[in-house]
């Protein structure tokens, strides 16, 4: 039996392993922008810029039990009883496969990276373009800005560059006298700033965003769409100058609402989706004439449409298409539904089979929070390239 | 830490190892104790044994609990390995109830390690062949490049819990001509005496038996070793990667027991820490220190499970039943009062957590515990779905069973008649987690080369996984 106190003040072991770690980190960020981009930490971060986001290729791959079907064991405070609820999904820091805490599983844990949001949006954005970005862009508004650029050797003293003013005093004096010194001013030391009136022109964007917040999309639907508009609207606020956004949401009637409004409202009701249609093309007839404006059109819905609505639908979305640059429309499924169980007759492969201009169409499928980043390339990748 | 506190604690050491030996019995084998500084401390955390080989999961782990300890949120006390003799570490910032507190704690962990059944043929010198293995996978990373054994302990690493825990007693019920095919177990043993050219001439035992042209040896049981029959069979793999795996293997038949018994080893240690303090005989100050302290490890956690809190409650009970049994209980079992501490030695001896639990676990503990069953309902909502106590129980038996893995067997090594690997599932109301299981069959076909397949059970139906290299299947 013994004590013993040695000097490990040079065991690195822990410390390099932990270098290996990191270089994994950085790796695995670039391979997962997938997840990364449909995390709650980011899409929930309300503008922090350096954000905790927990990264799957750096879990270990293991043969296990789906941890959602599982019936686990724990203790209480004494006074449990059946049908109490101890936690809930989707709350912060829970998270598929979080529950309320590791109790009967071996430790199955997500590495947290600290990522800075936008060195995130940088990667995501790298593989993204503008698709039909128009010559109306250039041609949209002009306004001047005023700037300087210029020095000369007349103008107002409002206008007085001080410091190259004394700059060419202390030339001039020691040309004249052999030594640079200040002093016995001169009209002709002095110098000034003028201006110049420069056009520039800026391109504008408009987004209208359209919502099915009917009785079947629920919280985790809704938070599809929202990671899908946080990086939308960010990508898009990259490319133009101005984004205005359009926020509409719609059941069997369509209403504009605030963003606010857009991403909480509680669902109910059926749907009809031509309403959020009409209401769009309307808002576009008031405020944006499409030859000032770049609109893309993205509309979310879980593609349950009122079944007689389908026509006025397919008409409208026509319509639609005929005076945008792109128009988006992204059905989202059942979480966790696998490939195999997607349903037919859904409003998707309507729109596949019936527009009229598929070149400026783009319908995407997602059920899983993994389907964001691709269905953000599909939506913003080159034409012709399927993401 | 000074030298005069160094010589405290071995004061200290001697009078708690001679109050948990000649008054309660225990029996450890002979502990050496070393006071580290945290960084340490975690670093054998995470690995485990001291002196493993390196892989980024370990530097992961190390990380995690190291950022813990600094932001105050948590904190590993100890740290004790099962291996004669035993090694354990103590916090060089430890208050000295603290320490006494652990070392008390570790001779309970050491006396469970000695006599419990399940741990009677672990590998005691185990530190020194993990040492063996790490010199071995750094000549590997040396001659064949880190990324290339990273990878391949990323594969393997992925399977590693599916092993056979019984493996010791197969072997020795080998039958004769499987005994010239000695198990990795002793390969390499010696390998240190030979220079790397001739190790990687002299041929495994096992590639005398295994033939290309021959079909690969026919099953006639299932395996439930992933690990072994791969590292036996693969058609691709190389000596060195063979021999990784067999020191992974080694390794996990070593951690076995430890996973087999963590609540029975936590609540025991606990049991004789509280105890051993008491008869420590403590100023005031010190005992209220203490106790906060073990209130703080042996405490419930709501919708949590802690093993130290279950085993120690068990254990409690089973001293009180056993001392003093029921009436109906003297009739029927012959129980005849006093035997509490004996009971508690022989359960520690024989038992695992699951027979612990089946066994001990009654229906006043579980009302006592208020432990229940919950699951997540309408996809949102985690709901306590089961109180009754047998429903309970049976539950969490279920969920330790093989260690809390699916039950995953090779059943065919030349499935198709072309060396595709075949495995099942041994589905038992709990479906698997699929993306994990597509991601870890990319591990499988990594190492095995041809394509694999994966028979399980989704929504009730079977559901056959495959992956060819390059694209995944399922029918």
């Amino acid at each position: 039996m013994s004590v013993q106190r040695n000097d490990w003040s040079l065991q690195r072991k822990g410390q390099i392993d932990q270098d290996r770690h990191k270089e994994r980190v950085r790796e695995a960020i670039k391979k997962n922008l997938g997840s990364i981009v449909s995390n709650e930490s980011i899409i929930l971060s309300d503008g922090k810029r350096v954000v905790k986001v927990p990264i799957r290729s750096l879990d270990e791959y293991k043969f296990r039990y789906d941890y959602r079907k599982k019936k686990h064991v724990a203790t209480g405070d004494g006074n449990t009883k059946v049908g109490d609820v101890i936690a809930r999904e989707g709350e912060p820091g829970q998270g598929p496969g979080h529950g309320p805490g590791a109790g009967d599983q071996p430790g199955q844990e997500y590495y947290e990276a600290e990522v800075d949001i936008d060195e995130i949006a940088k990667l995501i954005f790298e593989d993204l373009h503008l698709p039909y970005l128009e010559d109306k862009a250039k041609q949209a508004v002009e306004s001047t800005k005023t700037k300087f650029t210029e020095i000369r050797r007349s103008g107002i003293l409002s206008n007085l560059d001080k410091r190259r003013s004394l700059i060419e005093n202390i030339k001039r004096t020691a040309r004249e006298t052999g030594s640079a010194e200040l002093g016995r001013f001169k009209k002709e030391d002095l110098r000034y700033k003028t201006w110049q009136e420069q056009m520039t022109y800026e391109s504008n964007a408009v987004v209208i965003a359209m919502m099915d917040v009917s009785g079947s999309m629920g919280e985790f639907k809704k938070y599809i769409a929202r990671s899908f508009y946080f990086w939308m609207v960010r990508f898009l606020k990259t490319k133009y100058d101005h984004v205005k956004i359009v926020f509409i949401s719609h059941h069997t009637e369509a209403k504009e609402v605030t963003e606010q409004q857009f991403f909480t409202q509680g669902e109910s009701g059926g749907t009809v989706v031509s309403s959020a249609y009409r209401l769009a093309l309307d808002i576009i007839g008031r405020l944006y004439p499409p030859k000032d404006w770049n609109i893309y059109p993205f509309h979310f819905s879980d593609g349950d449409n009122y079944y007689s609505d389908n026509d006025e639908a397919v008409r409208l979305a026509d319509e639609l298409i005929a005076m945008c640059n792109l128009f988006g429309y992204g059905e989202i499924g059942e979480e966790g539904a696998s490939s195999y169980r997607r349903s037919s007759g859904a409003l998707l492969s309507i729109f596949k089979d019936r527009l009229k201009d598929q070149e400026r169409f783009v319908g995407v499928r997602i059920d899983d929070k993994e389907d964001v980043y691709p269905a953000l390339k599909d939506f913003f990748g080159k034409r012709g390239e399927q993401a | 830490m000074v030298d005069k506190e160094v010589k405290e604690l071995e004061k200290a050491v001697e009078q708690i190892w001679d109050v948990a030996t000649s008054k309660f019995g225990l029996d450890p084998f002979p502990v050496r104790f070393e006071v580290v500084p945290s960084a340490v401390m975690y670093e054998v955390g995470s690995y485990a044994l001291p002196g493993r080989y390196s892989h980024w999961t370990f530097g992961k782990a190390y990380h995690r609990m190291k950022t813990m300890y600094d932001f105050g949120l948590s904190k590993i006390y100890e740290v004790v390995i099962n291996s004669n003799p035993s090694y354990a570490f103590l916090l060089e910032t430890n208050s000295p109830i603290q320490n006494k507190m652990v070392i008390a704690h570790v001779l309970g962990h050491v006396d469970f390690f000695k006599n419990s059944v399940y741990f009677s043929r672990t590998n005691r010198r185990m530190i020194d062949e993990a040492a063996l293995h790490a010199r071995r996978m750094s000549e590997y990373e040396f001659k064949y490049g880190r990324k290339v054994v990273e990878e391949l302990l990323d594969a393997v690493l992925s399977i590693e819990e599916h092993i056979d825990p019984n493996f010791f007693i197969k072997r020795e019920t080998a039958r004769p001509e499987e005994e010239a095919v000695k198990p990795s177990r002793h390969e390499g043993r010696y390998d240190d005496l030979f220079t790397r050219e001739e190790i990687t001439k002299r041929e495994a035992p096992w590639e005398k038996h295994v033939d290309e042209d021959k079909r690969s040896p026919s099953l006639e049981s299932p395996e439930k070793d992933l690990v072994y029959f791969i590292m036996k069979n693969s058609p691709v793999l190389e000596t060195w990667q063979r021999d990784v795996m067999a020191m992974l293997h080694q390794e996990m038949e070593y951690f076995v027991p430890q996973m087999q018994t963590k609540i029975m080893n936590e609540g025991w240690a606990s049991i004789w820490h509280s105890r051993i303090m008491r008869e420590l005989d403590l100023p005031t100050n010190d005992y209220v220190e203490f106790a906060e302290l073990h209130s703080g490890v042996v405490s419930p956690h709501k919708g949590q499970l802690n093993p130290y809190y279950l085993g120690f409650k068990i254990f409690e009970d089973i001293e009180k039943r056993w001392d003093n049994p029921l009436a109906e209980e003297r009739e029927k079992f012959g129980r005849r009062g006093g035997e509490g501490r004996e009971k508690m030695f022989e359960v520690r001896e024989i038992e695992n957590d699951i027979s612990f639990l089946r066994n001990y676990l009654t229906e006043e503990l579980c009302d006592e515990l208020d432990l229940f069953v919950y699951q997540l309902v309408d996809e949102e909502e985690w709901t306590i779905t089961e109180k009754k106590w047998e429903r309970v129980r049976d539950q969490l038996v279920s969920n330790m069973t093989n260690f809390g893995f699916p039950y995953i067997e090779v059943v065919d090594g030349d499935y198709d008649g072309n060396r595709e690997l075949y495995l099942m599932h041994r589905y038992e109301g709990v479906e698997m987690d699929m993306k994990y299981a597509r991601k870890t069959l990319e591990y499988v076909y990594k190492l095995w080369g041809r394509d694999v397949h994966l028979e399980t059970v989704v929504e009730e139906e079977p559901l056959i996984l495959r992956y060819n290299g390059s694209e995944h299947e399922e029918d």
